[in-house]
């Protein structure tokens, strides 16, 4: 999988700007999607399967977007100024370099910052290079994502946006894998997540589904100084979401999940994530109401450019996935 | 960025003083959000000659639609929001003065001194100060807090003002040269912009106008036009602050303006709710581009417009925002320039008149 991991993770795709990514998504499943189609905000949704007596209409949904930065306003002397997109924190902004959507490279500056003092976002400005306003190559409202190559560490991987390419990964690598399903299975790659779940809100009315599972990464607990405490570490398996603060997973999936892991042998953790919301509320929320779960990859250091996973964890994310739907679900 | 225009095209839509006169009209009339019916009213006896349909949805929207002509007419929605910023009357003290809180986004330290209109009946009352004779110089460093001013009624008003009354600045709408002044310019230039739209609407759309409810507490009522109205395409026609003094530093350069008076209408290339659709975006800067017609983008940041709400709708709806700059929006006064709203509605004007279905041909990208 390391190969595709590493082309999803250093393709650039800010919220609101995932054509990118999304193409390359697009030609990864094309041989193993049933039908494939693209909604109003740029989410990429892939059916496979026919749904049986036994079976539901299944929605998966990985977003496929990532923090990142717009340019707010370009001074005269050529220096860029900007706000985020999504989480960003000023602090793993500085020292940083960017890429902006047609290949400018840039640096983030924090010249003037007092020593110890914690700066705003607004005290920061990109470098690109430029000598005035004149040949800067950047506008207002020019997009770039944070720019880091994805690191190999053997069992460790890192890279600017697991969040939430790995989930991609592991949902592309579970479409490939399953071969019976009785469900019908929409798989959405859901654009502006880290802005809302603004992707996942109009795929979920368009696919209607039954039930529901977001895949995305999750806090790790398991650092020197972890803050909230968190019970959950790299290594020890995909973990099942009780809850976070966007939604409650539906008791009756998150059991069915837990037996579902037990059953297959696969290692598993539970997850209960005091911030942070996914895909799931989005779900969860549609139409009438859906009963929604999610499926966590435990990820060190989120929204900085440096977010490391498991690699095993990565594997038994999809040999989970993959069990959940390949037999009926079921909810009492 | 801005654009200037040198040669001033001719402008297909003129503002007259007819135009001025609906503008003076629904800046005059009070609608702060949830009793929208002054300026509803208003709306409705304006558009009706030039509509097919209209109707007043359950939470107060104004949907209006004229129909176009031929084959393959994409359903375009404009939403401007009827609603303003103001104040709710909670409770009744003795003489006639009244506590209030604050409906929308309104800075506290705004509000001391202000006469303000209480009431559908419009009646005058004013949140009174203590005057600086009787302030320690402490008192006066801080702001007051809205819950120890009170709206002054007097002590004949009697049972003619209740709890859950509204009440709204009570500046008078005026044209001082280039400018216009008034309270509520947000948003009533998007409320006269749709209105003029509707009465000179193209032919190859359906012309899908909302005027909308409570947007300023939460973008309300916009999700429910746009559920109803099930359009192919938004765009959400608002004002924006323009933040543009240049800084008294000449080495500080103004770097967040948001917008700047006389650069023409402001495009959004992103706020607090919204990441437009690019195509949308490209198709109003080519039509500013390719007309002579003045625009600038706004400044990527915070803020929101009806556009927030309507893209979520169903499977989701291409969206974008236009906004007329004003200065000091959300105060008792605001200003923006007769040229910038002109360039609005023509901007407005001359792009609705451009779409083809090819517009949204393809995927969402950039």
């Amino acid at each position: 999988m390391k190969p595709l991991i590493k082309k999803l993770v250093e393709t650039p795709g800010p919220s609101g700007f995932e054509y990118a990514i999304r193409d390359v998504i697009r030609e990864e499943i094309a041989d193993f999607a049933d039908e494939i189609r693209v909604d109003a905000l740029g989410s990429l949704i892939a059916k496979k399967g026919t749904k049986t007596d036994a079976g539901l209409r299944v929605m998966i949904s990985a977003h496929i977007d990532e923090i990142g930065l717009m340019a707010t306003h370009i001074d005269e002397h050529g220096f860029v100024r900007f706000v985020n997109i999504g989480g960003v924190s000023p602090l793993t902004c500085i020292g940083g370099r960017v890429l902006f959507m047609d290949g400018t490279q840039g640096v983030i500056g924090m010249d003037g910052i007092e020593r110890g003092k914690m700066p705003a976002l607004s005290d920061l400005f990109i470098d690109v290079g430029a000598t005035s306003k004149d040949d800067c190559p950047v506008k207002v409202g020019d997009v770039c994502g944070f720019e880091r190559p994805f690191l190999d560490l053997g069992k460790r991987m890192v890279a600017k946006s697991m969040d939430d390419r790995i989930a991609a990964v592991v949902a592309i690598e579970a479409m490939k894998r399953l071969k019976n399903t009785p469900h019908e299975v929409h798989f959405v790659f859901s654009t502006q997540e880290e802005v809302g779940l603004r992707g996942a809100i109009t795929a979920a009315y368009g696919v209607d589904p039954e039930v529901g599972f977001a895949i995305d990464v999750t806090r790790s607990g398991d650092t020197p100084r972890t803050n909230p405490k968190m019970a959950t570490a790299l290594g020890d398996g995909p973990a099942i979401k009780v809850r976070d603060a966007s939604f409650i997973a539906d008791p009756r999936l998150v059991e069915w999940m837990v037996k579902s892991a037990q059953d297959a042998g696969i290692p598993y953790q539970m997850e209960v994530l005091e911030a942070g919301g996914t895909d799931g509320r989005a779900i969860q929320l549609t139409r009438a109401g859906v009963p929604a779960g999610c499926v966590s990859i435990v990820c060190r250091y989120i929204h900085s450019p440096s977010e490391m996973v498991d690699s095993d964890d990565v594997e038994n994310a999809v040999r989970l996935l993959v069990k959940l739907l390949e037999a009926p679900i079921i909810l009492d | 960025m801005t654009k200037t225009n040198e040669t001033h095209t001719e402008l297909a839509l003129e503002i007259g003083a007819s135009q001025l006169e609906l503008l003076e009209k629904l800046c005059n009339a009070t609608a702060v959000s949830g009793d929208e019916h002054e300026v509803r009213q208003i709306v409705l006896e304006e558009i009706k000659p030039h509509v097919d349909e209209v109707k007043v949805d359950a939470l107060g929207n104004v949907l209006a639609t004229r129909f176009g002509r031929g084959e393959n007419r994409l359903r375009v929605m404009l939403a401007a929001h009827m609603d303003e910023i103001g104040f709710m009357v909670v409770k009744k003290h003795d003489d006639g003065l009244f506590e209030f809180e604050r409906i929308g986004g309104i800075d506290e330290r705004q509000l001391p001194g202000k006469p303000v209109l209480v009431g559908r009946e419009h009646l005058p009352g004013v949140i009174g100060a203590k005057p600086i004779h009787m302030t320690t110089s402490n008192e006066r460093k801080n702001k007051i807090e809205t819950s120890a001013l009170r709206i002054d009624l007097g002590p004949e008003i009697g049972d003619k003002v209740k709890p859950s009354d509204r009440a709204a600045f009570a500046t008078r709408f005026e044209v001082i040269g280039p400018s216009l002044r008034a309270k509520a310019l947000d948003n009533r230039l998007g409320v006269a912009t749709l209105i003029e739209l509707l009465k000179h609407a193209p032919e190859q759309i359906d012309l899908l106008a909302a005027f909308t409810v409570q947007e300023e507490v939460g973008l309300r009522g916009a999700g429910v036009a746009a559920y109803a109205f099930h359009p192919d395409m938004a765009v959400a026609v608002d004002a924006t602050p323009a933040n543009d003094f240049p800084h008294w530093d000449d080495d500080d350069e103004n770097d967040r303006y948001n917008t700047r008076l006389d650069a023409g209408p402001a495009i959004y290339v992103m706020d607090f709710y919204t990441i437009p659709d690019r195509r949308l975006i490209n198709w109003l800067v080519e039509t500013g581009e390719q007309t002579g017609t003045p625009y600038q983008l706004r400044q990527p940041g915070g803020g929101g417009t009806d556009a927030g709400a309507i893209h979520k709708v169903r499977e989701g709806i291409p969206s974008v925002s236009v906004s007329v700059p004003i200065r000091y929006a959300h105060t008792a006064v605001s200003l923006a320039r007769l040229d910038d709203w002109a360039y609005t509605l023509n901007l407005l004007h001359t792009a609705l008149g451009r779409i083809t279905p090819d517009l949204l041909a393809g995927e969402r990208r950039d």
